[in-house]
């Protein structure tokens, strides 16, 4: 069982903790003056990349009763959905390329190529989940409501069967984000199904599906013809593999060992440089070669997105041995792995925490997270 | 001429179930995300333009040839076309005189004159590449000639002020009328189109008095007046830096002839930040004081309007807002955002105060 009965900023004074604040400034102040042309050029060649993988994938996939045809076209098109999901969709969403003060990129323009419209996971996502980053009970990211990940979540025998909930939820995470999103389970088990609010978000979530499986599951078979029934099933390995990946790299972010949960109290007048430390506490990253970070979004970087959410992607990389030596000086855990090392770790993590476990601090509910008010 | 009547709306139906289809197909992506790939100068795509050339003018000056797209529906002589250039990675909007003649399917040309800390102006004509692709609006503005042309022209301009009338002589203003043409420069090679007005004026199109300003200094209406005597009974189209015009307009709104003048006023609005200002939110019809200090978001709650939030510590984007008109603040960095009318610089409302008065459109 992890150990959480350690402070792990135990060390540190108040002071330090401002003094870290403004040296993550300092860095995102850096990044901000110096954002011009060759990042400008980066995400539109991203984007024309994807744009033109995707339409060729597609093509591709007219024939795809040619089994060649069929397993270049699906490896294509998922890797078309990952890319337009990741780097793109996720990234533009954040505002990461708003300052370019194009249109045709921008966060209150873009939608992505997911069944939940983009309006309403930049609020789950942007605004509370990046807010309120492992804070149990307000951050929901954290098991996504259906989980227990972490050993100060209270045990429910529901729980036993999280193993199999996660792999499902794998399988079809876009509809998880989009039910995630709407507070599904919560709305419905409140009786606010009959809320006007939650029901217009229901009705555009259900056109978001409609515009998808009809593009996915009906057009695109149709254009091919005669390949009809070999081009959805292409279709569907192709939205099934993007969804285990970004899921996979998802539960990367915040669920492998090492990252740390925080209590509702303790971020009640929570200074700028205590909510850098729950970012830093609070993420894990995944190690790799540059085409594991382009495809996953760069969120192989979640600790320095954390830190700097809306900094441009393609910087995150380049600020990421300075943010590193920071840790290392203020005598903090930079949690990193493998992409299958973190996978495993997480997966192993949900498997444990399917049983109960004794709890570090029995007596109060929620409260052995780190308090960040050292001292 | 029936069966015209009826085929046309089942042409645009078809055309409209077609788009819907193509759409549909594409989704969440427009067809014209796939098709700007191919060609971002096709009918129907968001108006761009082409750079084909630039030509040095003067030593801060020089002419811009641009092949429109598709969708260009032309300009009059005298008219402006919004030029949306990226510099630094960062989309910027300007406004500049087209100086060549009208034709059809024919490149348009700007001229344009590098400003001190310009960074469009400077961009333009000294880094800018032929085959870059800049954005444009249909072009605008009255600084025109009426039709029939008046008999008596008098043109007043000063620096890149030329623009607008070269377009005029260029397209023949002269030969329907007795123009005159009183044009200021700090010296004679710094006249924007030196080589082309000269020529005109020695083949006898129009009378041409250049004032050097490094030597004679700036022309006053006094001044105006002895060179072109009968210069109030001649229709007057000025353009040139805020000094010249507001001289001009004083002069002749003192003879009571302000009906006879027109002006073109290059950068109408020059927005010198300052610490706090007027906000005007302009769909809900407030205005509300704001302090320097004060995130635009909370002083505007303060006012009881009800505005979109979030993180409300910048980096969600829950309430970015169009800033259509003023400055505003970073609170984070001090950077200042500015727009100028016309524009809608998307600002983040929880981070940015007001740097003098601004215009959000909410």
């Amino acid at each position: 069982m992890q150990n959480k009965s350690h402070n792990p900023i135990a060390h540190l004074t108040p002071a330090d903790i401002e003094q870290l604040g403004k040296e993550l400034d300092a860095i995102r102040d850096r990044v901000v003056a110096s954002r011009g042309e060759r990042d400008a050029a980066y995400i539109r060649r991203v984007i024309a990349t994807q744009r033109k993988l995707e339409l060729g994938s597609r093509a591709v996939l007219l024939f795809s009763l040619f089994p060649p045809a069929w397993v270049v076209g699906t490896a294509g098109l998922a890797a078309a959905k990952i890319l337009e999901n990741m780097e793109i969709g996720h990234n533009v969403l954040h505002g990461q390329w708003d300052w370019m003060r194009d249109p045709k990129i921008h966060s209150t323009t873009w939608e992505w190529d997911s069944v939940s419209p983009a309006d309403q996971w930049k609020h789950s996502h942007n605004e509370l989940h990046h807010t309120y980053t492992n804070v149990i009970g307000k951050d929901n990211d954290l098991g996504y409501g259906i989980m227990r990940v972490d050993e100060d979540q209270r045990w429910h025998p529901m729980h036993l069967g999280q193993p199999l909930w996660n792999f499902v939820n794998a399988c079809f995470f876009e509809y998880g984000i989009a039910a995630y999103d709407l507070e599904l389970g919560r709305n419905l088990k409140k009786g606010r199904h009959r809320d006007p609010g939650f029901r217009a978000r229901a009705r555009a979530v259900g056109r978001k599906i409609r515009r998808q499986v009809l593009k996915d599951y009906v057009l695109h078979p149709l254009l091919s013809g005669p390949s009809f029934l070999s081009t959805l099933a292409a279709t569907f390995t192709a939205n099934l593999i993007r969804n285990l990946w970004t899921h996979s790299v998802i539960m990367c972010g915040h669920f492998p060992s090492g990252v740390e949960t925080f209590a509702k109290t303790s971020i009640e007048g929570e200074t700028r440089g205590e909510w850098y430390l729950r970012q830093m506490l609070g993420s894990a990253n995944i190690s790799g070669s540059r085409l594991l970070h382009v495809m996953t979004g760069n969120l192989s970087f979640q600790i320095e997105h954390h830190l700097f959410p809306d900094l441009p992607s393609n910087r995150y990389q380049e600020i990421a041995p300075e943010v590193r030596a920071l840790f290392a000086r203020y005598g903090l855990t930079y949690t990193t792995g493998s992409l299958p090392k973190q996978v495993a770790s997480a997966w192993w993590k949900i498997i444990r925490l399917s049983l109960p476990n004794r709890r570090a601090t029995p007596a109060v509910e929620q409260s052995p997270a780190p308090a960040l008010t050292a001292g | 001429m029936t069966s015209t009547v009826t085929r046309l709306p089942r042409t645009a139906a078809l055309r409209d179930r077609l788009l819907r289809l193509a759409g549909a197909v594409t989704t969440p992506l427009l067809p014209e995300d796939y098709l700007d790939l191919i060609d971002p100068l096709r009918s129907g795509a968001a108006l761009r333009g082409r750079i084909l050339a630039v030509t040095p003018q003067t030593r801060d000056a020089a002419t811009l040839t641009l092949r429109p797209g598709r969708g260009w529906r032309g300009h009059t002589p005298g008219q402006y076309v919004r030029l949306g250039v990226d510099v630094d990675g960062v989309r910027q909007w300007r406004a500049y005189s087209v100086t060549s003649v009208p034709g059809r399917d024919q490149p348009i040309t700007v001229t344009v004159k590098a400003i001190p800390d310009g960074v469009v102006s400077t961009h333009l004509v000294r880094r800018i590449r032929p085959g870059t692709v800049v954005q444009l609006d249909q072009a605008q503005g009255d600084f025109v000639l009426p039709r029939p042309v008046p008999r008596r022209i008098l043109f007043v301009t000063a620096g890149s002020g030329i623009t607008p009338v070269m377009a005029m002589l260029r397209a023949g203003a002269h030969r329907d009328a007795d123009v005159v043409l009183v044009h200021s420069a700090p010296t004679a090679a710094d006249v924007i189109f030196g080589a082309e007005l000269r020529d005109l004026a020695a083949q006898g199109a129009f009378r041409l008095v250049e004032r050097h300003t490094d030597a004679a200094g700036p022309l006053t209406a006094d001044q105006l007046a002895a060179l072109v005597p009968d210069h109030l009974d001649r229709r007057t189209w000025a353009c040139g830096p805020l000094g010249l015009l507001d001289a001009v307009e004083a002069h002749w709104a003192a003879h009571d002839r302000a009906d006879r003048l027109h002006t073109e006023r290059f950068r109408p609005t020059v927005v010198a930040p300052g610490e706090g200002g007027e906000v005007t939110l302009t769909r809900t019809a407030v205005t509300l004081p704001a302090d320097g200090a004060t995130p635009i978001l909370d002083a505007s709650e303060a006012a009881g309007v009800l505005m979109p939030s979030g993180c409300r510590m910048g980096i969600c984007y829950g309430c970015v807002l169009p800033l259509r008109q003023g400055a505003v603040r970073d609170l984070r960095t001090g950077a200042v955002t500015t727009a100028a009318p016309g524009d809608g610089v998307l600002i983040q409302t929880c981070v940015s105060a007001a740097a003098g008065a601004c215009d959000i459109e909410h």
